[in-house]
Formats: structure tokens, sequence, C-alpha cells
């Protein structure tokens, strides 16, 4: 195993228990965020929040660099446009997250747990990522 | 909108959200690479890219968090309601609509507004949005 996939097991092993100490992955107090106009739990914008105070000096620090601690390339998105893929490819997301309540990480973490639903939910999400892969792929 | 104050976890929340900013800044400042969860998975399909092995390290680290975490401590709770013909179509508009918009609450929520992107924000309130309308229509609405 290179070190760039030891690198990345670690990242996506402290992610996963990230998304489970805060409750992110549990489907039921992801929904009692997104109902704002019920008995609204605010927990999940200490999430974010906790997330980004970290991410902000950190992502600085990125900016700067060309070259990661290992060698690699930093590599950040350089598209900016905001256009109609962008706002209707997360209008989807947006209604499908509030269906179930789970978005990818969380969902992916509650199938490493072995929650059958949750493993409907991650196969049928990976059957939608192949999807957009298949008509990308035919139209280029 | 009343505040349910005894589902509210403030201490859990921001720690959880601590690690996940850590996990995220890990990745760009020792892999240069971005974490976001849509994007990693949507690049395993592509074989041309050639950097399948840590896109499946990390999903493996995903995968195996509640089985390392189940060896020191009883797993949070993970309740799942949604019928399965729900979860199914629940699946498929996030897959497909998180590689539409190249991002997900990690990769836009997460990383994309530590870098301040505006085009981030703008896909973080719209998903935001959709969500609280479809709890909305579903809880209020339809009564479900």
């Amino acid at each position: 195993m290179s070190k760039y996939s030891i690198s990345a097991f670690i990242a996506g092993l402290i992610f996963s228990f990230g998304l489970l100490l805060s409750g992110m992955a549990n489907p039921e107090k992801v929904l009692g965020f997104l109902d704002l106009f019920g008995a609204w739990d605010p927990s999940l914008a200490l999430v974010m929040g906790g997330a980004i105070a970290v991410g902000l000096p950190l992502f600085t620090v990125a900016k700067k660099r060309a070259t990661s601690v290992l060698g690699a390339p930093i590599q950040l998105p350089s598209k900016r446009e905001i256009d109609r893929r962008l706002i209707l490819g997360s209008l989807a997301f947006g209604i499908g997250w509030g269906l179930a309540g789970f978005c990818p990480g969380p969902g992916i973490v509650a199938a490493g747990a072995l929650k059958s639903g949750a493993i409907v939910f991650a196969l049928s999400m990976i059957a939608g990522m192949w999807i957009f892969y298949v008509l990308e792929k035919r139209k280029a | 909108m009343t505040i349910d104050w005894n589902a509210f976890t403030p201490f859990t929340a921001l720690g959880g959200g601590v690690l996940i900013g850590l996990a995220s800044a890990w990745l760009i400042l020792m892999n240069g690479r971005i974490a976001g969860i849509s994007g990693i998975l949507g690049g395993l399909f592509d074989w041309t890219k050639g950097d399948r092995g840590w896109r499946l390290a990390f999903t493996l680290g995903l995968l195996a968090g509640p089985a390392i975490w189940g060896l020191f401590h009883a797993l949070p709770s993970i309740e799942i309601h949604a019928s399965t013909p729900m979860l199914i179509a629940a699946g498929l508009l996030v897959g497909v609509g998180t590689r539409y918009a190249a991002g997900c609450t990690s990769g836009h929520g997460v990383c994309g507004l530590s870098r301040l992107s505006p085009r981030s924000l703008a896909a973080t309130l719209t998903f935001m949005g959709g969500g609280f309308a479809t709890v909305y229509v579903i809880r209020h609405l339809l009564g479900a």
C-alpha cells in the first residue's frame, strides 16, 4: 500500500468517527435538523460550524502551498461558475437528503455499521453515480 | 419554529464537526485532495484517472469507522425510518444530484466553505433549502 493510501485511510477513519460522534450518521437526527418548521434540533449547524472553524485556517495554509506534505500537487477546484448543473444537481441532492436523512458520507458510514436500510441507500446512491458517469461518457 | 432542546447535543456536534474538519484538512495537506465524499466515490468509476488507490482507501476508512469505534465504545444509535422504496429514491437522487453539482455536504459544505468559495456557498444554500422544503412537505403537509 502506498503512503497516499495509508494517509487517505486515516483521513477516512477520522471522518467516519466525526460523523458518528456528531450524530450525522443517524438519519433521525439529520431529519430533526432539516425539520425547520417543526420541533427543530439545531445540533447539526454546530457540526458544520466546528468543521469550518478547523477547516478555514488549515485550508488557508493549503491554498498557499503547491505541493502536499507527501509530495503530491495540491488540487483545489478551479471552477467558479454558479450554473444550472450546480443548482439543479444540489436541489436534487437536497430533496434526496430530506427523503431519507442520508447524505453520501453518513450513508457509507451507516452501511459500514451494517444497517440494512443504509446498505440499500448506499447501493442506490452508487447506482445514481454510475448513471451520471454513463450519461456523461456518452456525451463526450 | 420551536427548538427541540431535549434533542440538542451541542458538545458532540461540535466535537464531531472538529474531527470532520481535521480529516478534511488532513486529506488536502497530506494528499493534496479535497475530501468530498461524492467526488471520491464517483471517481472510482473512472478507470482512466488511475488514482483509485487513495479513493478506495478513504472509502474503506469510512466503512471501517463503525467497527473500530465499536471495539472501544458502544456505537451511537442509527435510526432509519424510511421505507425501502423511499431509500432507493433518496439514494438515486443523492447519487445523481451530487455528481451533477460536483459536490455534497462535505465537498461543498465543509471544504468549499472553508475555501470561501461562492460556488460552494450557492450549492450549500440550495441543498439545505431542498432538504428543509422536502421535510416540510413530508412531515407537515403530508403528515407522514
